[in-house]
């Protein structure tokens, strides 16, 4: 698994070394991010083992976009979503 | 999964999710085979990514497999700026502060995280999910990014329930052909 991971991680600095991509690729390059951290969000949010749950994450995610449209930094949301999902849970057990 | 092999696991794959879906095949009496596949399938996006920060990254080929490995989710989009390129000072310097705390966090976990209980109990899932939401408010700059962003977060919806863990980020990827620029 290590080695797998460092070889799919060396394969585009140590090959294309210092030249960039042509320009119809950077495009697909480009796009890679948001089309990979959104299909984080999802599994993370509502991703279980093979199924679909939707459960007290969704208020820790309600509470995350509140924080966003506040501008709050980066730690305030993480820790605003973890504080909503447990308290969430507990209310809920 | 015992103390030594956790955090082995973190200094040789420096990839939180990868190890996350890991840990949920084992936890599920899954095989080591399918636990270090689906590690890898999740990894195979570090072959995209690598790919675009490329031209950042210096020195001679050994320089830059090294500098390659401090590339995580993280920090790949903490670099990025909204044209699109990166700042190799922001990827190399947050990758290392996050390394080091990934693996003394996970020696720190592994020696005392029977007392803590289930990490769910914290919210911790709760946390990961806001996290790479933030992250992709970051990243949503155009149009364009928003429609890679929608298909790549619908492909991964629909797949969950049928396709082993991994699986559905990988597919997502193909969200990104949106940015298909034909000259």
């Amino acid at each position: 698994m290590g080695a797998g991971t460092i070889a799919c991680k060396a394969v585009g600095p140590v090959i294309l070394g210092g030249r960039s991509l042509p320009p119809q690729l950077a495009g697909v390059v480009d796009m890679l991010a948001p089309a990979v951290l959104a299909a984080l969000v999802v599994t993370q949010a509502v991703g279980a083992d093979r199924k679909l749950a939707f459960d007290e994450r969704l208020l820790g995610i309600a509470a995350a976009i509140v924080a966003i449209r506040l501008r709050a930094p980066l730690l305030v949301i993480v820790v605003a979503a973890a504080g909503v999902t447990a308290l969430a849970r507990l209310i809920g057990n | 999964m015992g103390a030594l092999a956790s955090v082995v696991m973190s200094a040789t794959t420096f990839a939180g999710s990868a190890q996350f879906a890991a840990a949920s095949v084992l936890s599920a009496a899954g095989s080591v085979g399918a636990a270090a596949t689906a590690a890898i399938l999740l990894n195979a996006r570090y072959v995209p990514i690598g790919i675009s920060v490329a031209s950042v990254l210096r020195g001679g080929p050994l320089r830059r497999l090294v500098a390659a490995q401090l590339v995580v989710d993280e920090s790949w989009a903490f670099a990025r700026r909204r044209d699109g390129s990166f700042d190799r000072g922001v990827l190399l310097g947050a990758g290392l502060v996050l390394y080091t705390c990934w693996v003394a966090g996970t020696a720190a976990g592994a020696i005392g995280g029977e007392a803590l209980g289930n990490p769910d109990t914290l919210g911790l899932d709760g946390a990961f999910a806001a996290l790479f939401l933030a992250l992709l408010v970051l990243q949503i700059n155009s149009r364009r990014a928003l429609v890679a962003a929608l298909l790549g977060g619908t492909i991964a919806f629909v797949l969950v329930p049928f396709t082993a863990p991994g699986v559905p980020i990988i597919a997502a990827t193909a969200g990104c052909l949106v940015g298909w620029r034909p000259r």
